[in-house]
């Protein structure tokens, strides 16, 4: 478990989001509670460990609106709030999408949707490669991100191998332009990964949900969270 | 999509030994058994073949074949050096370079990792397949990103050292393997290599181009060097070489692609340049690689002519 000194709490969250943007931007907050529950409850990772080859990794792979993950990164001890006030300034580390190279704790550079699963693969197989079966490797992606080919590559070759230290989140807010007839999990299960759907806003059942790979395949969780404002 | 290489091309440019794609895959395959981080990612192209298929055996965790997905190959490679391994991953060029372009911007520079891609096909090496199978514009687009190191190999034995040299770091390399090959090998030390002194132009061939060029320049009084890495650019050598002030460029890949670091080595001094390589065109044709020397130029002839008229 994540054992951090964190100043800050789930209440204090949306406060934090609002020194980077208006939180009243809806994908900023379908995202939050995934999010929190990740980093408060689910990943093996914490400031003082950012080297460690065992640790859990987290691709933030849909960088857009990177105000939560910042207010997350922030809470969790990662990034100093006081970066929050300076957000996408001349200077600053934290811009519009995440660098992995600016922002401690940020695993990957991202922005350019389709991007964050292929390189989970990689990073899968890298720490397969070396040994390393205790770490695992999420990655979070929105239902629109899905439209992106890249994924499609990448879910249909790690459900034939069986990648089972990957876990996907897709953060589903209905953004899709075409939408997912039949289903996103089913689109993961029809390609060998386990699936779970839960209520993206409920974190018992999000760190579930999280928990229940099965140690054979991939797992993916989709949660469902349009904005509740 | 091809999975072989049909054997056509004019045999006597073909060295009788082990082809560029053979010497990579040997000096891939010592590489895997000797150093534990290196991991080769393979989109289809050269799986079946022997040396790589006992690697796979041998190495299963680090021969990786993701099936006919570029894009997904190139990420893989990014994911894996974000993981603390040295990737190589190889396939046909076009499918390399042009079609997973945006996942080597992004996958390698911006996350702050290095990796390695090896091409086979260059700008017309199966003619015969036309220009799906094209990629002459591959050079041109690592010169869009920073700090990629570029080899164009002229000959099988200037594959294996550039490729051990490259799995000891943690740069971005690529190395652009051909079918066309010169008759002898040179040095691989990134520098040019000097190969003859004239009074008149220098003359840099980069890679397979180099025969081309002595048989171009065999009655001339010309200097010529060759390349085999090309970025970086050799510019002190250049400077040093270039005493006329006239530099012809002869490049394997798009015409003129090197020609700003021309600009750049002789900012101070008056200079003219020629560029010569593979024109802007689809063709439309197929023929052999000797026909599209011969279309785009890059014949001894073609190439005779243009310094000639350089040189006036």
């Amino acid at each position: 478990m994540t054992v951090t000194s964190a100043r800050f709490g789930y209440d204090d969250l949306r406060g934090l989001i609002t020194r980077v943007v208006d939180v009243k931007h809806a994908p900023e907050d379908s995202t939050l509670d995934v999010l929190w529950t990740l980093y408060d409850r689910v990943l093996d990772v914490s400031p003082d460990r950012l080297d460690s080859p065992d640790r859990d990794r987290f691709y933030l792979s849909k960088g857009h609106n990177p105000g939560s993950f910042y207010a997350v990164l922030a809470a969790k001890g990662y990034i100093p709030d006081a970066w929050l006030d300076r957000a996408f300034t001349a200077g600053s580390r934290l811009g519009g999408h995440p660098d992995r190279t600016l922002v401690p704790g940020a695993e990957i550079s991202s922005g350019s949707l389709g991007h964050g699963l292929p390189l989970a693969v990689g990073t899968a197989l890298g720490l397969r490669a070396q040994g390393l079966l205790k770490p695992r490797i999420y990655a979070l992606l929105g239902d629109a991100e899905l439209d992106e080919g890249t994924n499609h590559e990448a879910m249909a070759y790690a459900g034939a191998t069986g990648l089972d230290n990957l876990t996907v989140v897709v953060l589903d807010n209905g953004s899709a332009s075409h939408g997912w007839p039949g289903g996103i999990a089913a689109r993961f299960t029809a390609q060998g990964w386990s699936a779970s759907e839960v209520d993206g806003r409920d974190h018992d059942a999000i760190e579930s949900a999280l928990r229940s790979h099965n140690g054979s395949a991939p797992h993916a969780v989709v949660a469902f969270a349009t904005s509740n404002i | 999509m091809t999975t072989s290489l049909p054997r056509i091309g004019d045999p006597m440019r073909v060295p009788d030994t082990a082809t560029m794609r053979d010497a990579f895959i040997d000096a891939a395959a010592d590489l895997l058994d000797d150093d534990p981080r290196v991991a080769v990612v393979l989109a289809d192209i050269s799986v079946g073949h022997e040396r790589f298929a006992q690697a796979a055996r041998e190495h299963p965790d680090r021969v990786l074949n993701v099936g006919i997905r570029e894009a997904l190959m190139v990420s893989t490679a990014g994911g894996l050096a974000l993981s603390g391994m040295r990737p190589i991953a190889h396939t046909y060029a076009p499918f390399l370079v042009e079609r997973a372009y945006e996942q080597i911007k992004l996958d390698f520079e911006h996350q702050g990792v290095g990796g390695i891609l090896v091409s086979v096909g260059a700008s017309y090496d199966w003619s015969q397949g036309g220009y799906t199978h094209f990629s002459p514009g591959d050079v041109a687009l690592f010169d869009t990103m920073p700090d990629w190191t570029v080899h164009v190999p002229g000959h099988p034995k200037e594959v294996g050292g550039p490729l051990r040299a490259a799995a000891l770091t943690d740069d971005k390399v690529y190395m652009r393997l051909s079918t066309l090959a010169n008759a002898a090998p040179h040095q691989t030390t990134g520098k040019l290599s000097l190969i003859k002194s004239g009074e008149g132009p220098l003359v840099v061939a980069v890679g397979p181009t180099l025969d081309n060029v002595l048989l171009a320049t065999a009655g001339m009084s010309v200097t010529v060097a060759y390349a085999n890495t090309v970025r970086p650019f050799d510019l002190e050598g250049l400077r040093a070489l270039a005493h006329t002030g006239e530099v012809v460029l002869v490049e394997p890949y798009l015409e003129g692609t090197s020609s700003r670091l021309v600009a750049e080595a002789l900012i101070d001094r008056p200079h003219r340049t020629l560029a010569i390589g593979v024109k802007r065109v689809d063709l439309h044709k197929y023929g052999t690689p000797a026909d599209h020397d011969r279309w785009h130029g890059l014949d001894p002839a073609t190439i005779s002519e243009r310094i000639a008229a350089f040189s006036r």
